[in-house]
């Protein structure tokens, strides 16, 4: 027996050896040349590639920027001016990833938005859902950790805030605080293990996470904006009906998606990398200072509707815990969506007034919580984040039964490109 | 319209909406306007002589390199060094002031903060005002205070310029608000120094100008290469739509 077999370089050429050894013909084909997607998916479908750009765009430029940045409480802060002076193109690698941590958090809400105008995560897409969720903890994390490393002052002010919830934890709140923080204060302890987390640990299990994501999502199928199943009308070979080859279709579409993006991107990037102290906040020029909190702590932009629920809720009992509980519970409560929707269509587009109402009453208390908590807590912003703190959770624990009131339009059993 | 396109479209308008109504309320207090031209090279250069002579001896910018500023700039080495460098020899060094920061405590009570980044953390106008805002004030250990950092450690290093300004309180009816604590209607120049009001303008502006770009020193340079990666960008857009347009001919 000779390595006919195997496929030598003369019965398959070096693709051929490879395939004999790894399934990479295989995996391309199931995954990317003879993945099925649905005709009808719409511009709501091209977020989840983006994220997946952007994730790559993070960890190139984050390579990059580790090269030259010191995780010391010492150094931090002027490594960081470093970059942004003296390394060549490092202002570049530095504005990508600054701005790519905000684009990331705008991609990620609009695709999982999509999910709940089209029901994407209902049955049989339940864990495509939770992996999405876990996910979308992860990046919170990976935020939060990365937003300590430039050592400004609301780097740490931030940081400050975020792990003193913890410590309003009955019982064990000071030592979980403490042994987050290795230290009494946010100090070069904290800073380092911070690094550490940003850089490697969060990465990891970000990049798993996404893996698992995409290998449930092929193994089941992709939604459309229909909520039909592609998979139910299949040709003599096995083909979806209703389907076309991710690659070359998907992909010349992502391309297309994906230079849109760079046009508003790198706008940002070239022309506004701060974006009015939005994506980088003014006191974060001046150096992390124990002594002198900044006038208006606020967490960046995209953790700003969970810290307006943080905020809106009174203390109890004499202890702010409750804050905290309602604030990881809005996070919390999002997993659950498969199972809280009893409607018996997936997609807006055959759902009743209701419905329609339910979640534009709920998009506009996300955008109006995420305002809340730009501002200082004063004036009509904490009534109006109890008003929206109180719509965020009826929409999600009415659901329920809201779901399943009014009429529903009769979905059609096949799809096409321009169905409508 | 469809309720999958209207219900995320009105969200959409309130999102971007809320940037720009946050950035105008925090407007806030009315600063004038800097005016400021950060391609102004002659503004720069005038601002860096400004920034050399008044500034550099208590405050350091301790991110910005002597050579890089005056290649940027448009100064020579010969220029740069009789003119510019008072604290070192070598141009490959950054800016560090004569003060140690123990010192600066000492004698004002606060070290003078380095002002690599300051135009970024406070913004132009901010600046711009600050330094036209200090008015006698005998009651400070410095002899002045500022309307626009009520308190201030710094004293008035630019008085032989502008001269000295007196504050104007609000006049109160009889009886009416006595118990207020006085209230600054405006700053009276009572003293004039050796500049015009306009040319001490001119002369803080061009201080603000050299401020701003030692905050970012590449600025100019990365909106002057965004144009063309926005020109490259819309070419792609444009190929990738084609290329999209004609795959999809195949999909119905």
């Amino acid at each position: 027996m000779g390595n006919e077999s195997y496929g030598t370089t003369a019965s398959g050429g070096l693709w051929g050896w490879i395939n004999a050894r790894f399934p990479l013909d295989k995996m391309l084909k199931q995954h990317v040349t003879e993945y099925y997607a649905p005709k009808n998916i719409n511009t709501w479908y091209l977020f989840g590639s983006l994220s997946l750009v952007v994730l790559a765009m993070q960890l190139v430029t984050g390579i990059y920027l580790t090269m030259s940045y010191k995780p010391a409480a010492a150094e931090a802060f002027a490594s960081v001016e470093y970059i942004m002076r003296d390394v060549e193109w490092g202002w570049l690698i530095r504005y990508l990833h600054s701005t790519g941590a905000s684009a990331f958090f705008i991609v990620v809400y609009l695709h999982m938005f999509r999910g709940l105008l089209y029901g994407s995560y209902r049955a049989p897409r339940e864990l495509i859902w939770i992996f999405g969720m876990l996910i979308y903890l992860a990046l919170m994390a990976e935020g939060f950790f990365g937003y300590l490393l430039p050592w400004g002052n609301m780097s740490y002010w931030g940081a400050q805030v975020i792990v003193s919830l913890f410590g309003t934890i009955p019982v064990i709140g000071d030592a979980l605080s403490e042994w987050i923080k290795g230290d009494y204060f946010i100090s070069d302890i904290t800073l380092n293990r911070f690094f550490a987390l940003h850089v490697v640990a969060i990465p990891l299990i970000m990049v798993f996470l996404v893996v698992a994501h995409i290998l449930a999502l092929h193994e089941v199928g992709s939604g459309n904006p229909d909520g039909t199943e592609i998979k139910k009308h299949k040709d003599a070979n096995g083909i979806p009906l209703d389907g076309m080859k991710f690659h070359p279709y998907c992909t010349v579409e992502d391309i297309l998606a994906l230079a849109v993006f760079l046009l508003v991107f790198c706008g940002v990037v070239f022309f506004a990398p701060a974006l009015g102290g939005l994506f980088l906040e003014p006191p974060n020029f001046e150096i992390a200072n124990p002594m002198q909190t900044p006038p208006h702590i606020a967490p960046v932009w995209y953790y700003t509707p969970f810290y307006a629920m943080l905020r809106a809720v009174p203390s109890f009992f004499g202890t702010q815990v409750w804050g905290v509980l309602v604030m990881f519970g809005a996070i919390l409560i999002l997993f659950f969506l498969p199972w809280l929707d009893r409607s018996p269509v997936k997609s807006i587009r055959y759902k009743g007034w209701i419905a329609k109402l339910a979640l534009a009453l709920f998009a506009v208390s996300f955008v109006v919580l995420a305002y809340c908590g730009m501002k200082p807590p004063s004036g009509i912003f904490p009534l109006l984040a109890r008003i929206f703190t109180t719509v965020y959770f009826a929409f999600f624990l009415l659901m329920p039964w809201w779901s399943r009131m009014g009429s529903f339009k009769p979905v059609p059993d096949r799809v096409g490109r321009n169905a409508h | 319209m469809r309720t999958d396109k209207l219900v995320p479209a009105l969200a959409a308008v309130a999102a971007l909406a809320l940037p720009f109504a946050t950035r105008a309320s925090e407007g806030g207090a009315s600063l004038p306007h800097a005016g400021n031209d950060i391609r102004d090279r002659a503004s720069l250069q005038r601002g860096a002589r400004n920034f050399m002579n008044y500034c550099s001896g208590c405050h350091s910018a301790q991110f910005v390199r002597y050579n890089r500023m005056a290649a940027d700039l448009g100064i020579t080495d010969a220029e740069l060094a009789a003119n510019l460098m008072f604290t070192t020899e070598r141009s490959s060094q950054t800016i560090n002031s004569a003060l140690n920061a123990e010192d600066g405590r000492k004698w004002f009570g606060n070290a003078p903060p380095d002002l690599s980044l300051i135009a970024r953390s406070r913004g132009t106008d901010y600046l711009y005002a600050f330094l036209k805002s200090f008015y006698a004030d005998p009651s400070r250990p410095t002899g002045v205070d500022n309307t626009v950092l009520p308190g201030t450690a710094m004293p008035h290093v630019l008085a032989d310029l502008q001269g000295v300004q007196t504050a104007v309180y609000v006049t109160h009816a009889a009886g009416e608000g006595a118990a207020a604590p006085p209230e600054i209607e405006k700053l009276a120049l009572a003293t004039p120094g050796t500049l015009s009001a306009d040319d001490y303008d001119a002369f803080v502006r061009d201080t603000v100008n050299f401020l701003e770009y030692i905050g970012e020193p590449v600025q100019v340079k990365r909106r002057d290469l965004g144009v063309w990666v926005m020109l490259f960008l819309l070419v792609f857009t444009g190929f990738a739509y084609l290329l999209k347009r004609e795959y999809f001919r195949d999909v119905h």
